[in-house]
């Protein structure tokens, strides 16, 4: 991984901060987590202890919840997450040809991110978009009614 | 407060917005400022309005004509026709499946349609609790909080038969019932908003059209059960939704709708959201707790159920997102109106999400017991290029497929599943006679694969030999005996596996199995895919 965001030199601090926000409350690990990840962009293992610490819980369970939901990841991801819906009504309209091209532009595969950084590539499940499938989302953009031919250009927006 | 002479209404709910409505509406506003109607005519976007497939859609009130498609290049000539002379601009009203112009509830898209959960998305602006109390918002809270004890709130929602509409059908007034008639100190009320069945989109198409709904009915849930905390767990991919909800709360509490002392009945309510991470599983319910709680989302052993141990082992209750938008209406219109729609032993509407191959996809309110056929032909506007209808998946993707000849079968809780089927979620997954059901049931299988949370051993292990089984027929390497092995494991996944997800995994390879047989047949004795979308 190129890039490494300046903030992974003080998680420390950072995981104090969204623990303190949750006052402490164990029961808040998925939400401490979800704040952890937009953070940092990823869940390091010095952040996973630190919330094992902060929240005083033992840190196989952390890791456990962590590697639970697909929001969540314990390995670095790129600047930009593209999640590709292969649910049966994105699936039924093509999903999978956006898969091929997404593949071939990026020069990667379901799972990993590219050797600049800036892109990784994960399946989703549904997203909720059926009515203007199929449908991709990435970071928190949401694109719909897609053919091949669209991909390059929407890429080329975030490179 | 300012009068206008007409309205835009601009549906942006995601749909739409996908679509570009933004910038119709930038248009619009721009537009209208160049002719000098700014004081006249205002834009309002709103929630969604339903056929997605026709957007960006724009109704103009108080006329009610609907446009559809709209580019922004059409915007002036609308403006300066409709808006300033008064002219209907009638070759931007397309011929195709709403036809014409007027009045609001004519076209065959709304048509058969009965809108109760949906009477506000696509009428008001989402983010005004002004407009939500305009058209009678927060008055059935009132009404229980000042005329009702909590006892006669839940014997109205029993009366009026409602079920839960996430899927499970269970009648919403006894699950009340149970936690209402516990004792304990702290209890809590949950709105299921994990939406995750693949081609279901309701959920996050109410939270977004019309979110003071929700936070309404579950102020009157709390209060019928005793609960002074809720919770609206909206999974992590719904972010507007989750924003929505949000503002309404705090819209809410500074006019006193909600927090303490609401209308100084004495009766408190405390609502915030929890946001999910990513788990299919988590629309189960005990599954749902268990991520509220900081856990894996890994579903519980039932009984106990979570009416009487639910969050932090207090009695709670979960209704999903539709049912609870039902609630404001029967309360104030009674149970015995609610009754009129739908069927005697189902009432009431279904909302449901039409995808795959249809003219028409996009979401739609209408009473319980119609048909397919109906949904597909006179709503749906039909197959798209003229091909047939092959085969229909009700329920989302844990749901059973339906072959032609039950077109004319009701749709409610209590007849599909004598099909075979399931009513579920509302999802419609509609396939014409170009697709192959092997290459779509490898595809049911790879997702429950994946979203299976490796729990219990029937799930864990049955959805990958499942999936393995139909990929091997699907590769041309399938054997007789395998389509036995595929019956006798999804009849032992049904009946040992510890939650819906993996009773419910194997429905649509055996409903497949049971009207699609010669296809599977074909694979493996001919070697031959019929639509030759397996490479073979």
């Amino acid at each position: 991984m190129n890039v490494v965001p300046a903030d992974l030199n003080n998680v420390e601090s950072i995981v104090n901060e969204i623990v303190t926000r949750h006052e402490g409350n164990k029961h808040e690990l998925v939400a401490v987590l979800n704040d952890v990840q937009k953070t940092l962009g990823y869940l390091p293992e010095s952040a996973l202890i630190q919330v094992a610490d902060g929240l005083d819980i033992p840190l196989s369970k952390v890791y456990g919840v962590a590697t639970f939901y697909t929001l969540l990841s314990i390995k670095p991801m790129g600047k930009h997450v593209i999640r590709v819906c292969e649910s049966a009504p994105c699936h039924l309209l093509g999903a999978n040809s956006l898969i091929d091209v997404l593949r071939k532009e990026l020069r990667i595969s379901i799972g990993e991110t590219t050797k600049c950084g800036t892109f990784t590539l994960e399946h989703t499940s549904c997203l909720g978009l059926c009515g203007v499938a199929p449908a991709i989302m990435i970071d928190d953009e949401v694109f719909g009614n897609l053919m091949p031919d669209d991909i390059p250009a929407i890429l080329e927006k975030y490179k | 407060m300012q009068f206008y002479r007409s309205h835009v209404l601009i549906c942006a709910g995601t749909p739409c917005i996908l679509k570009g409505c933004g910038a119709v509406r930038d248009a619009f506003i721009t537009e209208l400022k160049n002719q000098g109607l700014e004081e006249e005519v205002r834009v309002v976007e709103t929630g969604c309005l339903g056929p997605c497939d026709l957007g960006p859609v724009i109704v103009i009130y108080p006329e009610g004509t609907l446009y559809e498609k709209v580019k922004i290049s059409d915007v002036p000539k609308i403006v300066d026709e409709h808006l300033l002379k008064g002219r209907i601009v009638r070759d931007l009203i397309s011929e195709g499946s709403i036809p014409g112009i007027i009045p609001y509830k004519e076209p065959v898209y709304f048509g058969i349609q009965e809108r109760i959960v949906l009477r506000n998305c696509g009428i008001i602006d989402p983010s005004s609790i002004e407009e939500y109390i305009a058209r009678d918002g927060y008055q059935a809270l009132a009404k229980c909080l000042t005329e009702m004890k909590p006892s006669e709130v839940i014997e109205i929602v029993k009366q009026s038969g409602l079920v839960g509409r996430g899927g499970a059908a269970f009648p919403t007034g006894l699950k009340w019932s149970f936690t209402a008639n516990t004792k304990d100190d702290q209890k809590y009320m949950i709105c299921n908003a994990d939406e995750g069945e693949p081609g279901t989109f309701k959920d996050r198409l109410i939270l977004e059209g019309d979110p003071h709904s929700i936070i309404e009915a579950m102020t009157i849930a709390g209060y019928a059960v005793g609960a002074t905390r809720g919770f609206v767990y909206i999974r992590g991919e719904y972010g507007l939704s989750i924003d929505r909800i949000n503002q309404g709360i705090q819209q809410a509490e500074s006019m006193g709708l909600l927090g303490d002392n609401i209308f100084g009945s004495g009766f408190s309510f405390k609502l915030e959201v929890k946001k999910g991470a990513g788990a299919y599983v988590c629309g189960e319910e005990t599954a749902l707790i268990e991520s509220m709680e900081g856990n894996r989302g890994e579903p519980r052993v039932k009984p106990p159920y979570p009416g009487t141990h639910g969050f932090l082992g207090k009695p709670t209750v979960v209704n999903n997102v539709e049912t609870l938008a039902n609630v404001p209406q029967i309360i104030l219109n009674g149970a015995d109106w609610y009754r009129g729609y739908g069927t005697p032993k189902c009432p009431g509407t279904k909302v449901f999400t039409m995808t795959g191959d249809i003219n028409n996809k996009g979401l739609i309110e209408v009473p319980m017991g119609i048909t397919l056929r109906e949904i597909i032909y006179e709503i749906g506007g039909g197959i798209p290029e003229g091909r047939e209808f092959k085969m229909a998946q009700t329920g989302g993707t844990s749901g059973g497929c339906l072959s032609g000849e039950m077109l004319d079968v009701p749709m409610d809780y209590f007849t599909l599943p004598e099909k075979g089927s399931a009513l579920g979620s509302g999802a419609l997954l509609i396939m014409d006679d170009s697709h192959c059901i092997v290459d779509i049931a490898e595809s049911f299988m790879r997702f429950f694969v994946r979203e299976s949370c490796g729990k219990c051993a029937p799930c864990r292990v049955g959805t990958v030999r499942l999936h393995e089984i139909v990929k091997k027929v699907a590769c041309g390497d399938g054997t007789y005996e395998d389509l036995e092995i595929l019956e006798d494991l999804g009849r032992t996944m049904r009946e040992t596996s510890l939650c819906g997800l993996g009773q419910s995994a194997p429905v649509p390879i055996m409903t497949m199995l049971r009207y699609f047989k010669d296809e599977f047949m074909a694979h493996i004795e001919e070697k031959r895919c019929p639509s030759e979308t397996c490479k073979l």
